[in-house]
């Protein structure tokens, strides 16, 4: 029997990457809350883990003849969309402070929980290594 | 690793905080410089926020620091008022008074700071993932 590392891990280290990136976001939201004009923006996370996890992936569109341009695959390092203000200020900023502060915790915390399964599944794999 | 560039982030964020908090110190602390000319009175002074942009951050995923465009003078009509009897009054005994508002300042410096408080708390987190994702396995 033969373990496989890379299965091992499940999809845990693509959310670890994508929670990485979101961090980056958040944080680069939290800059921003007093630049005018800047627009928060977030990950459509649960539709990219989706997507990591599916085999099927993402739809990709067919190119049958020369010249038909095949767009990027750019799906996997997640989709940036722009977040809905509650109330958007007048100076054309919709970062609200206290919303970014929230998904930033739960961002942080979900990163952490990914962590702790590789983690975990370490601690297992060298268990077995061991023999102990 | 992608973490390392929450660093920048927040960094370019609290140093604009800073730039920020030192233009309000400076304005409060000019409140009442009075002066016998219009040209040599202070202004109120606010910095120019804009959001950094980086091409290749942007197009990869659209996180982006804060830069400092500048800093302008504000353009409110400064006090005049009339003491003949101030040293520093002009041959028609006014004096002018910076354009500061005090309390426009310290609302300005509680923003200000709790957005610097932001970005620590942002800077902080990211270093404490960083060292548990080192430690990862251990």
């Amino acid at each position: 029997m033969s373990i496989s590392i890379d299965n091992a891990f499940g999809n845990h280290i693509a959310a670890l990457q994508l929670r990485g990136k979101r961090m980056e976001l958040l944080a680069s939201n939290l800059a921003n809350a007093d630049t005018p004009g800047f627009k928060a923006k977030d990950l459509e996370f649960h539709s990219v883990l989706k997507e990591a996890e599916s085999a099927v992936g993402p739809v990709i569109l067919d190119s049958t003849r020369e010249g038909h341009m095949v767009p990027e695959d750019n799906r996997s390092a997640g989709t940036v969309m722009y977040r809905v203000p509650a109330q958007a200020s007048l100076d054309g900023n919709s970062v609200e402070s206290q919303i970014e502060q929230t998904k930033f915790a739960e961002n942080a915390l979900q990163y952490q929980v990914s962590m702790q399964f590789v983690s975990g599944t370490i601690q297992g794999l060298l268990t077995a290594i061991r023999g102990e | 690793m992608s973490s390392f560039k929450i660093f920048d982030i927040a960094g370019s964020g609290m140093n604009a905080q800073n730039l920020r908090l030192s233009l309000v110190s400076s304005n409060l602390a000019n409140a009442d410089s009075v002066s016998s000319s219009i040209d040599r009175t202070y202004r109120a002074r606010h910095p120019v926020f804009a959001a950094q942009l980086n091409e290749m951050l942007d197009q990869q995923n659209g996180s982006s620091g804060v830069e400092i465009k500048g800093v302008v003078e504000s353009g409110t009509p400064l006090v005049q008022e009339y003491a003949p009897n101030h040293p520093l009054a002009n041959e028609d005994g006014y004096i002018f008074k910076p354009n500061v508002d005090t309390v426009e300042e310290l609302a300005n410096m509680m923003s200000a700071s709790r957005s610097y408080q932001n970005n620590v708390e942002a800077m902080n987190t990211a270093k404490q993932l960083l060292i548990q994702t080192l430690r990862i396995g251990q």
